[in-house]
C-alpha cells in the first residue's frame, strides 16, 4: 500500500542519524529505506509472523508485539521519530496509540488513508461503503474500524493541544495542496505534544 | 551426520561462583561442520536440564542416539553446518561426560557425590571459554540456547562481550520466577526424601534414589507442556477404563509415569539437585540493584529472543522484560513471540515460523 512517495516524504522529515520506531512495520521496507537513505537506528513493531520473518530477513530489528496493548517495553521519550503508517484506521484504541506514540517519541508520525477523499463521498451519496486503491476491503472484511478525514484529524490535534509540525496530503503519488481533504487520497502528519 | 564425542582437559583450577574451586576438569564436547580459517563461523549451543553436548546427528554404533537439537542444528538446517562450526557442549556437574558428580574426585579418589560443589550458570560460562579458547577461537559467531541455555547464551553477552557476534535466547528468563523455584524445590525434595538418597551418597550404598528421580521429572514435565497440549494429546483418556486402583489408569499417568522412569535410570540425582540451583540462583539483574537494563549494558551481541504463547514456565512476559533491558540499552535486538501450542517444549520441536526466524537470522550472520 505504502508507495515511494510516502517513504520519501517521510524521509525528508526524519533528520539523518535520529532513532525511529515504527509501528506496524509489515516487512520493514520503510526502516530499510530510512537506513540507507537518513543513517537512522531503529525498530519496527509488527504483529505478523510473516512480517517478523520479512524483516528478519531485511536485517530490520523488530519486536513481535501487540501495538493496542501498548509499547510497554519501551521507556519515555526513547526514541526521535515514531511512525504510524497506513495503521491508525485499523487501531481500536486510536487516542491512547496516539498517546503512547508520544510517550516514547519525540514527535510523532502518521499516515491514513482519507475517508474525505470525493469517491469515497461520492460512493457514500449512492449508497455503499467506500472502496478504492487505499481502501481496498469491503465493509465485512475490513480491518479498518476507525476512519477519518484530514479535517476530522486537524480537529483531533486541536482539541488534544498536539502542535503539528508538518502536514502533507497526497492524491495517489502527488502532493495535493489545493483542497487536500476533497481530493487527497492519502494524509501524512507529523506533530508533538 | 555422524557426531564424534570428543573431551578436552582442562589443569587450570576454575575459581566457582560459591568460592570453591574445581581443581582441574574436563569438558564432554562435539562438533558439527568447518572451523573456516579465520575461525569466524563458530557458533556455540548451550543446553537445558536435562540435555548434553550431543545436539545433533548420531553416533556410529547408536544409530538411533539423535542429537537433542537435530532438527535444528545439520547440514542445511537453521543452524547451517555447511556454513557454521558448531560446537555443543556439556555443562559441569552433568552427568554426561564432563566433569560432575559421578567423576572422579582427586582429592579423595572416588567419585565426587555429594562433595561435587554447587556451579552456577556463569561458572558454565566460564568454563565454556576456556573450551573456546582451546579451539582457537577468538570470538564466536553467535552463541545459542534454549531455557536455561537461553540464559547461558544471555550470560555470555554481558559476561564476555567481546567474544560473540550474536546472542540466541530461545525460551529463556532473566531470572526464575517464585512458582519456578517453587517446582525446582519440590523436584529436589522428591529426591532428597527418597530414602535411597543416602544425602547424595547412594554410590557408596550400591543404591540410586530412583523413585525420587522419577517424581522430580514428573513435576518438571507438567511444566514443559501447555494445558491445551495435555488435554489434547491425552485428555481424560484411560488406558483401559477404571480398575478402582492406583495402578497407571489414566494415558497421562501412565506417560508422566514412563517419561520418569526412563530419566530416573539415565539421570543423576547430584546433578538433578545441581542444575536446578544453578536455575534458581540465576539472576543477573541481582548485583544491579534489580535492574536487568544495567546487567546487560555491557552487551555488544546483536540478539534474538524467541518466546512461545503457551510457554508458562517460562512465560513470553518473561522473555519481553530481556527486550525491554535490550531496547533500554539501544541494543540490536529482534522478538519473536511465536504462538506455539507446545508450551515449554516449544523450543525443541518443528514449528515453521520459529524455525523459519531462527534460519533467517542466521543466514545474515556473518561467517
Amino acid at each position: 500500500m505504502i508507495t515511494r512517495k510516502d517513504f520519501e516524504a517521510i524521509s525528508h522529515w526524519v533528520q539523518p542519524d535520529s532513532s525511529v520506531l515504527d509501528l506496524g512495520c509489515g516487512d520493514g521496507s520503510l526502516l530499510v529505506n530510512l537506513q540507507q537513505t537518513r543513517n537512522i537506528t531503529g525498530y519496527g513493531i509488527e504483529n505478523d509472523d510473516a512480517g517478523i520473518l520479512q524483516c528478519v530477513n531485511n536485517g530490520v530489528n523488530v519486536i513481535q508485539s501487540n501495538l493496542e496493548s501498548g509499547l510497554k517495553e519501551i521507556g519515555d521519550g526513547a526514541f526521535d521519530y515514531v511512525i504510524l503508517s497506513q495503521t491508525l484506521q485499523a487501531m481500536k484504541r486510536t487516542e491512547a496509540v496516539v498517546d503512547e506514540m508520544l510517550r516514547v517519541g519525540r514527535e510523532a508520525i502518521v499516515t491514513f488513508p482519507n475517508f474525505g477523499y470525493w469517491r469515497h463521498r461520492w460512493q457514500i451519496m449512492t449508497g455503499h461503503m467506500p472502496v478504492s486503491d487505499n481502501l481496498p476491503y469491503q465493509w465485512y472484511d475490513t480491518p479498518n474500524v476507525h476512519m477519518c478525514t484530514v479535517a476530522d484529524f486537524d480537529a483531533f490535534c486541536e482539541r488534544k493541544k498536539l502542535r503539528v509540525l508538518s502536514r502533507l496530503v497526497m492524491n495517489h503519488d502527488r502532493e495535493q495542496p489545493v483542497l487536500p481533504n476533497l481530493l487527497g487520497t492519502l494524509a501524512l502528519y507529523r506533530f508533538t505534544k | 551426520m555422524i557426531a564424534i564425542p570428543q573431551s578436552a582437559h582442562f589443569a587450570e583450577p576454575l575459581p566457582l561462583a560459591s568460592g570453591a574451586s574445581l581443581r582441574a576438569y574436563d569438558l564432554a564436547y562435539e562438533t558439527y561442520g568447518a572451523l573456516n580459517a579465520a575461525k569466524s563461523n563458530a557458533i556455540l549451543i548451550c543446553h537445558a536440564l536435562n540435555a548434553s553436548h550431543h545436539v545433533a546427528g548420531v553416533y556410529e554404533n547408536e544409530p538411533d542416539n539423535l542429537g537433542w537439537w537435530d532438527n535444528m542444528v545439520g547440514p542445511g538446517k537453521p543452524v547451517d553446518t555447511d556454513k557454521f562450526f558448531v560446537i555443543g557442549v556439556n555443562n559441569l556437574g552433568s552427568c554426561f561426560g564432563s566433569t560432575g558428580p559421578l567423576s572422579i574426585n582427586p582429592d579423595s579418589g572416588t567419585p565426587y557425590g555429594a562433595d561435587f560443589p554447587l556451579v552456577t550458570v556463569e561458572d558454565w560460562v566460564d568454563s565454556h571459554l576456556r573450551l573456546v579458547e582451546r579451539l582457537g577461537i577468538d570470538k564466536l559467531a553467535a552463541v545459542m540456547g534454549g531455557s536455561l541455555g537461553g540464559m547461558q547464551a544471555m550470560c555470555w553477552s554481558y559476561r564476555y562481550p567481546a567474544r560473540l557476534a550474536n546472542a540466541l535466547v530461545i525460551a529463556a528468563a532473566p531470572n526464575l520466577s517464585a512458582q519456578n523455584i517453587a517446582f525446582n524445590e519440590v523436584a529436589r525434595q522428591a529426591i532428597m526424601s527418597d530414602p535411597a538418597f543416602h544425602g547424595g551418597a547412594f554410590a557408596s550404598h550400591h543404591v540410586k534414589p530412583r523413585d525420587g528421580l522419577t517424581v522430580a521429572r514428573m513435576i518438571g514435565h507438567i511444566t514443559y507442556i501447555s494445558d491445551d497440549q495435555m488435554e489434547s494429546k491425552f485428555g481424560r483418556g484411560l488406558r483401559e477404563g477404571k480398575n478402582f486402583s492406583f495402578a497407571p489408569e489414566f494415558q497421562i499417568e501412565s506417560y508422566l509415569r514412563y517419561q520418569g522412569e526412563k530419566f530416573s535410570e539415565y539421570y543423576d540425582a547430584n546433578t538433578y539437585l545441581r542444575v536446578t540451583k544453578a536455575l534458581d540462583y540465576y539472576d543477573p539483574a541481582l548485583d544491579h540493584g534489580g535492574d536487568l537494563a544495567k546487567a546487560l549494558a555491557p552487551a555488544t551481541a546483536r540478539f534474538l529472543v524467541i518466546s512461545f504463547t503457551t510457554d508458562w514456565r517460562f512465560s513470553p512476559a518473561r522473555s519481553r522484560e530481556i527486550v525491554k533491558a535490550l531496547l533500554h540499552n539501544k541494543k540490536n535486538v529482534t522478538y519473536a513471540e511465536v504462538d506455539a501450542p507446545h508450551g515449554h517444549d516449544a523450543f525443541l520441536l518443528d514449528d515453521p515460523r520459529y524455525l523459519g526466524v531462527v534460519r533467517a537470522f542466521l543466514s545474515r550472520v556473518a561467517a
